[in-house]
């Protein structure tokens, strides 16, 4: 009986990453002919598990079945043998080369590239499944979603039988993804196996024959679709409230600080990554920024830093002595020099914010060298600095000289949090601060940014947690696709109301904004 | 389950961090072994003894008052292009035109010292030539700074051209100054009045030579610890990213720093033609650029190990000259021994970054291919 | 007719630096950026000239043919080894690719002026090497063919080595633009980790177009010393061809094809100021600058970024290795 054997079987498959284990044992079932949406929030382990299906990782305890028999997994080469593709978020294209050179790199065969029949036998393939592509355009001259093209062809010539997609429709328009959506039916239809990773709920209802959820790395269960709804999904999804005692408190006096209005950002590929974007930020108050990673969250920040070109909306800074300054255009050295105490902790710690060759002293100076007596560095303020973030964060290391490169994560992010906040900051902005952190660390940086919002700070809080997010944070706003979808009232909010939100995409978050803007 | 085999695997693992002491004894282990090879090489030329060959290089290097002079003046000008070219490459601008910035500083004062020789005096001349030499060193490296910081030009190769484009000018000057005449030489310029040379101090020719590089190895260690540009250039090479987060004007830093390492570039020229061998040809820089790159990359910024490794370099050099005229071989061998030290200094840092390891690993199944 | 001899002698002057410049691309596809190269040309012209002087050396009646493929089989072997020294430091122990380079060059260049001086001693004075047989084997011409008014000396007048130096120009642009190993190469150069991903073993690819690079190369260094000058060696004779050669890669776009009509030009440039009427000495030197004002144009042109094609391997001069996690 051929259809009762399965296209993949997982059998208790853990994946360790040092101390964090990022899937435990995991059994789950891909049937032949079907699509498997697999849910889950960031951190819920869906890349990881499939990374073990292509070749990338190899898991360290467990089993895999493919088409029934056990197989070995070492190499995306054993993956192809296996007939398993898989189209990664980061799309692995060369630039400068067609899509037909694309798809055959790495393929063996004749010498000499007939290139009219391997064109040929694209274009019968793409026929058949009724995808929009021309072998001989070169990537750089594509579109997101014709590189996306590239991928699954690229995956469907090499003989794939079992294809992976990783949140596929994460960089489409709703068009192109209706259009990926019936290429994948067309697909299904010929047999083909189909896992698509997503944590977009309506995209799940819509496409999927069956759902399997994932938090935090653990299996939760597996459902038929036509069973469920969007409202079970977000329970399996985001799971029980989970009480963290952290300490929330309540500051009396807030005020207007920062006034975002109707921002919008586009990206190097003209994209917008924001669009419309309008929001308050008070004194005495953590604003949470929740949503699925990418919805514009560093692009929103780095606005308000002066980092990112910004096309079109406003910055204002409200100052406590109420004057109004325009931050918009400005640069990090032109906020600086207006005595904007303004700190920023991003989330790449080491790519922007942090030298990691430099010690615990040069990296205190990022924000200070400009104080010393004319041509000379100051070295001595940041010095004592840098000692006394390390007595009081507890920072683990072996002394002031060394690099932070050298530090743990958790060190690293409270010598730039300590930094930071070193400044008696008006606005505080934070990404993911407590990423890569062990519990106790995590606490010590929600008593800091508590610390900050008694002293007065409008702090700006991006994180991924809800549980975190609702009991920190005064007030969450929730972006969707670079859009506003919502601004809630943490003390009232549920993890559920925020997960619909983050998943609404572009077109619901205008209503919502709407009544965002009624209630003011 | 198929049989299962094993077989060696060998990792190489990033070390977290090395100590000081374990780094610089794997330095000296590369650097014993590169002595062995070109002992060997040596031997296979010459066919003698190496320790009679070994002696013949620590003598000619330093057997006689002179001879140390010498190799102390062949150093010190190694080391003041290194540490000239340390504020591009700490900002991770791979500035290889340092052979076209000492040419052009070396013009220039040969210029000074055969227009403005007969007219100045000599304390003015010294003053004219070092700035004159440091303008048209700093002209030279702007150019690609500029370029690199508003077009992103890639700066190795454009710096490389313009050694080139240096070294016609060169030319062009030798055919305006060449004496005696249709020689094809410039010769010592001012032989009679030593106008525009480096006076000699406690007695020593060289002695100006080496206070200029100590205090230019001074200041620009200083520069680079104690000021706000030098920070700022370590921030733009270590990440563009942060210079930005920390408000700084990064195409500005590159410009600005470019001239400063050109320039120094530039007063080594100086110190070449008017410090050394008053004239002025077309093999002054004598790639001396290029391999103050290595002495400087090798010695990771640190002043103390860049004159280490010149040091090495210029014993190495001037002993292996000495040798050559001895055992009648030319002085090309230098250029050789120079090579397979550099070779093995280069390849030393690999196992300072990384640990060798051999473990046992599962192939898996008969099944799997490869 | 000056029109001729001035054609004729810029392709003379072209083809060491379009077997420099073929071999450069070659191993830039891959990602390394070689500053080893002329040094590499340096090694394989003076073990070429050195394989032909010691087999004449030994043998009283030598004949043309055994000493030409000696001199090819020894500058070969010479070439490869400095392709293997920079692959073995920049790719297996992950140097830095200018360091090696420059380091390469230097090496390279004191050992044929070592070995030429050398061999100069023992031949009775510079410029006293003579390996007559086989130069005269390098240097032989297309018979009648050469004879045609014109198109003889145009076209059928050069040894050899200038028609290989063209035919392999081509041959690798093929290889490059029609081939699957031209293509994995190129994906190579372009991003490794891509490539890697797609089952290409990187390292072979860097290692095998380096060295094979490296040996075309060197035969510009053999055909400078056996067909210009005529079997015999000149301390630093070679000059700067080796860097032309590398600024050539910039000039041509990265394609051996058009290396060709680069390498004329160059060529052209190099001996121009023999051919401008009424220009001094003085002059004359200016003029020889201008092939690398050329390249610095064509450089800062380029680097506004039109043409995805017409930019440098986008991996250039950066190694490449998996980390593992």
């Amino acid at each position: 009986m051929e259809n009762t054997v399965n296209a993949i079987e997982l059998r208790g498959v853990t994946k360790r990453f040092g101390e964090v284990v990022a899937n435990d044992r995991i059994s789950m079932t891909l049937r032949k002919g079907e699509i498997l949406s697999i849910l889950g929030e960031n951190g819920s382990g869906k890349t990881t598990l499939m990374n073990m299906l292509s070749g990338i990782y190899f898991p360290d305890e467990g089993e895999i079945l493919v088409n029934g028999e056990e197989a070995m997994i070492r190499s995306p080469k054993d993956a192809f043998a296996l007939g398993i593709g898989m189209i990664h978020q980061h799309f692995k294209l060369i630039n400068i080369l067609t899509a037909a050179q694309n798809i055959i790199l790495g393929l063996q065969g004749p010498q000499k590239l007939n290139m009219k029949k391997i064109t040929d036998d694209i274009n019968a393939l793409t026929e058949k499944y009724g995808f929009d592509l021309d072998p001989d355009m070169k990537i750089y001259d594509m579109s997101v979603s014709q590189k996306q093209t590239v991928e699954i062809v690229k995956v469907l010539y090499r003989g794939a039988d079992i294809l992976i997609l990783d949140e596929p429709t994460a960089v489409l328009t709703p068009q192109e993804t209706q259009r990926l959506f019936d290429v994948l039916r067309n697909m299904r239809s010929a047999g083909k196996s189909i896992i698509i990773i997503t944590h977009k709920l309506n995209e799940v209802m819509e496409i999927s024959d069956r759902v399997t959820v994932l938090r935090k790395g653990r299996y939760i269960d597996t459902v038929e679709t036509k069973d469920t709804n969007e409202q079970k999904l977000t329970e399996m999804m985001v799971g029980e409230h989970i009480t963290l005692d952290i300490d929330r408190t309540e500051v009396e006096e807030t005020h207007r600080r920062i006034d975002v209005r109707g921002l919008t950002v586009r990206n190097r590929e003209g994209l917008r990554v924001l669009e419309n974007v309008s929001f308050i930020a008070r004194s005495g108050q953590i604003l949470g920024i929740a949503g699925i990673s990418g919805s514009g969250q560093k692009e929103l920040l780095e606005s308000i830093a002066g980092l990112q070109h910004v096309d079109s909306g406003q910055i204002l800074y409200r100052a406590p002595d109420g004057s109004v300054k325009e931050l918009t255009t400005m640069t990090p050295k032109q906020i600086y020099d207006m005595n904007i105490r303004l700190s920023f902790v991003p989330e790449d710690r080491l790519g922007m914010g942090l030298v990691g060759s430099m010690d615990l002293t040069g990296n205190m100076m990022v924000r200070s060298y400009k104080k010393g007596k004319g041509f000379l560095t100051d070295r001595k303020a940041p010095k004592e600095l840098a000692q006394d973030i390390v007595d009081k964060l507890e920072v683990a290391t072996p002394g002031i000289t060394t690099p932070v490169r050298n530090l743990s994560g958790g060190n690293v992010q409270k010598v730039l949090v300590g930094r930071e906040i070193s400044s008696s900051p008006k606005v505080l902005m934070v990404a993911y601060p407590v990423r890569g952190l062990d519990i106790n660390s995590a606490f010590a940086i929600y008593r800091l940014l508590n610390d900050q919002k008694e002293k007065g700070a409008a702090v700006i809080c991006v994180g991924e947690d809800l549980d975190v997010l609702i009991q920190l944070c005064d007030r969450i706003l929730v972006l969707s696709e670079g859009t506003v979808a919502g601004i809630v009232d943490a003390r009232e909010t549920t993890k559920e109301e925020l997960g619909m939100l983050m998943t609404s995409g572009r077109h619901t978050a205008g209503e919502n904004m709407q009544k965002e803007a009624s209630r003011g | 389950m198929a049989e299962v085999k094993t077989r060696k695997v060998i990792h190489m693992v990033r070390r977290g961090g090395i100590s000081k002491t374990k780094a610089w004894a794997i330095r000296l282990i590369a650097a014993f072994l590169s002595l062995i090879v070109c002992a060997f090489v040596i031997v296979g030329i010459t066919g003698q003894n190496p320790v009679a060959v070994y002696a013949g290089i620590i003598s000619g290097a330093v057997g006689s008052g002179r001879r140390a002079w010498v190799t102390v003046r062949e150093m010190v000008t190694l080391l003041v292009i290194a540490v000239g070219l340390t504020p591009a490459f700490k900002m991770k601008f791979w500035n290889l035109g340092g052979e076209g910035q000492i040419l052009i500083g070396g013009a220039a004062t040969a210029a000074v010292m055969i227009y403005l020789g007969p007219v100045l005096q000599d304390w003015l001349l010294f003053i004219i030539i070092l700035i004159v030499s440091a303008l048209s060193g700093m002209l030279w490296g702007l150019l690609p700074a500029f370029f690199k910081a508003h077009f992103n030009t890639n700066e190795s190769l454009f710096t490389l051209m313009m050694n080139y484009v240096a070294m016609q000018i060169v030319t062009f000057c030798i055919v305006l100054w060449e004496n005696p005449k249709g020689s094809n030489h410039v010769g010592v310029i001012n032989q009679k009045t030593k106008a525009g040379w480096f006076p000699s101090f406690t007695g020593q020719d060289y002695m100006i030579d080496v206070i200029l590089v100590t205090v230019i190895t001074v200041l620009v260690f200083a520069y680079l610890r104690y000021t706000k540009q030098g920070y700022e250039l370590q921030v733009v090479g270590e990440s563009v990213n942060t210079a930005r987060y920390a408000g700084i004007d990064v195409r500005r830093v590159i410009v600005r720093t470019m001239m400063i390492s050109s320039a120094i570039c530039g007063i080594a020229g100086a110190i070449i033609v008017a410090g050394a061998s008053h004239t002025i040809s077309t093999a002054t820089a004598g790639g001396r650029g290029f391999t103050a790159i290595i002495v400087a990359w090798m010695s990771q910024f640190n002043p103390f190990a860049m004159v280490l490794v010149s040091s090495f370099l210029t014993f190495m050099q001037e002993g292996s000259i000495q040798i050559a005229s001895q055992y009648g071989l030319n002085e090309n061998a230098s250029d050789i021994i120079t090579g397979i030290l550099l070779f093995f200094m280069i390849g030393c840092e690999f196992f300072i970054r990384y640990r060798i390891e051999i473990t046992t690993a599962v192939v898996s199944n008969a099944k799997e291919e490869k | 007719m000056v029109l001729i001899t001035f054609i004729h002698q810029a392709i003379v002057q072209a083809i060491s630096m379009l077997f420099g410049a073929t071999g450069e691309i070659m191993t830039e596809k891959s990602g390394n950026l070689n500053l080893g190269i002329p040094g590499i040309m340096y090694m394989g012209g003076i073990a070429g000239l050195m394989g032909a002087f010691f087999y004449e050396k030994g043998n009283d009646n030598p004949s043309v043919l055994t000493g030409v493929l000696i001199s090819l089989l020894c500058c070969a072997l010479a070439s490869a080894a400095g392709g293997l020294i920079y692959t073995f430091l920049t790719v297996t122990l992950r140097a830095n690719q200018n360091v090696v380079g420059l380091a390469l060059t230097t090496f390279g260049t004191g050992f044929g002026n070592f070995f030429g001086g050398s061999i100069s001693k023992i031949a009775g004075g510079v410029g006293q090497i003579s390996v007559k047989t086989t130069a005269s084997g390098f240097q032989a011409k297309p018979g009648v063919l050469s004879q045609i008014p014109v198109l003889g000396p145009l076209l059928f007048s050069y040894g050899f080595l200038t028609y290989t130096a063209i035919i392999l120009a081509l041959v690798c642009t093929f290889i490059l633009k029609r081939t699957r190993v031209g293509l994995q190469l190129t994906a190579v150069g372009e991003s490794p980790a891509t490539a890697d991903a797609a089952g290409i073993n990187v390292n072979r690819y860097k290692y095998v177009a380096t060295i094979s690079g490296a040996v075309i190369a060197g035969f510009g260094g053999l055909y400078f010393v056996m067909e210009y000058l005529g079997g015999t060696w000149g301390n630093n004779g070679f000059g700067d061809r080796g860097w032309l050669a590398v600024a050539l890669v910039i000039l041509a776009l990265w394609n051996p094809a058009k290396a060709i009509w680069g390498s004329f030009l160059f060529g052209a440039l190099y001996i121009l100021y023999i051919y401008i009427p009424g220009i001094g000495r003085a002059l004359q030197e200016l003029t020889k600058m201008s092939p690398y004002v050329v390249t610095i144009i064509i450089l800062i042109l380029t680097s506004k970024r039109n043409k995805p094609e017409e930019q440098p391997p986008a991996s250039l001069g950066l190694s490449y290795f998996r980390e593992e996690r």
